[in-house]
């Protein structure tokens, strides 16, 4: 299993910008616990499922060759919650792309209204830390972020 | 019109305040990057995409922040720069002010070097002369 916040792309532009949906639902076991009387969508999970929407975004660019890590949460505002029944939208679009770094601008969307904004920034670990080695394979990238992208590329040479 | 040595140094303190978000008043020009104003490895990449942007300037790896002198043997000698290594660090770094770190050229107090004056320089020198 693999901790993957989203559900769904429902825009993929290569390169460019992305937008994921996360249904927010009470079979989600950790809304129990924040908060047992008023379960509440933790704002670090936003945060996630921003980085993975942007994080696949980042990493398909480079054909998912390069180890994409979040680096640095720039910013990360939000000015409501989010509770069971509510559908997120992670709209996210690259401002910049090198050898060795991304970042990347998004906006949280509840049911349609933007509740949120959120910066980040990815490293291209292996072109980083001054040479340090990391695995051979791509543990970043697997079958399962991979698939969830897989509709928007069709067509597209592999 | 040439820009001048103010301007740039007020659109680097808006940049480092949203890189780091630190505080306007703590961006002065002798404050060093990671020492008074805490960036890290990823900040300097952070700050660098943001120079450009708000400079409309292409910074190439390596030339606003060195990254490759310390870790070439040939430059460093018991954990201080070497006589080459010194004049490399002054050819890759005229926009450093090196004076104070040449008496005592300690790698562990290479990142003095790095200081916002560090920045204006080299962006007032990349915008007029480009």
């Amino acid at each position: 299993m693999r901790w993957i916040w989203i559900d769904r792309f429902v825009e993929f532009v290569p390169a460019r910008r992305a937008a994921a949906i996360k249904n927010v639902s009470l079979a989600e076991e950790h809304l129990h616990d924040h908060w047992e009387d008023y379960p509440v969508m933790p704002a670090s999970l936003m945060i996630e499922g921003m980085a993975q929407t942007a994080g696949i975004l980042v990493g398909q660019a480079r054909d998912f060759k390069e180890k994409v890590i979040l680096a640095k949460i720039t910013r990360a505002e939000f000015d409501d919650i989010v509770v069971p029944g509510d559908q997120l939208i992670y709209q996210v679009e690259i401002e910049n792309l090198t050898a060795e770094a991304a970042s990347v601008r998004g906006s949280v969307l509840r049911n349609g209204q933007e509740i949120g904004r959120i910066s980040l920034m990815f490293s291209h670990i292996d072109q980083n830390l001054a040479g340090a080695k990391f695995p051979e394979e791509n543990f970043v990238f697997t079958g399962q972020f991979e698939r969830l992208v897989a509709p928007f590329l069709e067509g597209r040479d592999a | 019109m040439p820009i001048t040595e103010a301007e740039v140094f007020e659109k680097v303190k808006e940049t480092l305040v949203e890189a780091l978000g630190v505080d306007d008043d703590e961006i002065t020009p002798e404050a060093t990057l990671t020492g008074d104003l805490g960036a890290e490895s990823i900040d300097f990449l952070d700050i660098v995409f943001r120079l450009e942007k708000a400079f409309d300037i292409k910074i190439p790896r390596g030339e606003l922040f060195p990254d490759n002198i310390v870790n070439n043997p040939e430059f460093v000698q018991d954990g201080k720069l070497s006589e080459k290594g010194l004049s490399q660090l002054k050819e890759r770094m005229p926009h450093a002010d090196v004076s104070e770190f040449e008496q005592d050229p300690d790698i562990n107090k290479m990142a003095e070097l790095f200081k916002v004056q560090t920045i204006v320089n080299y962006v007032v020198n990349k915008v007029n002369h480009s």
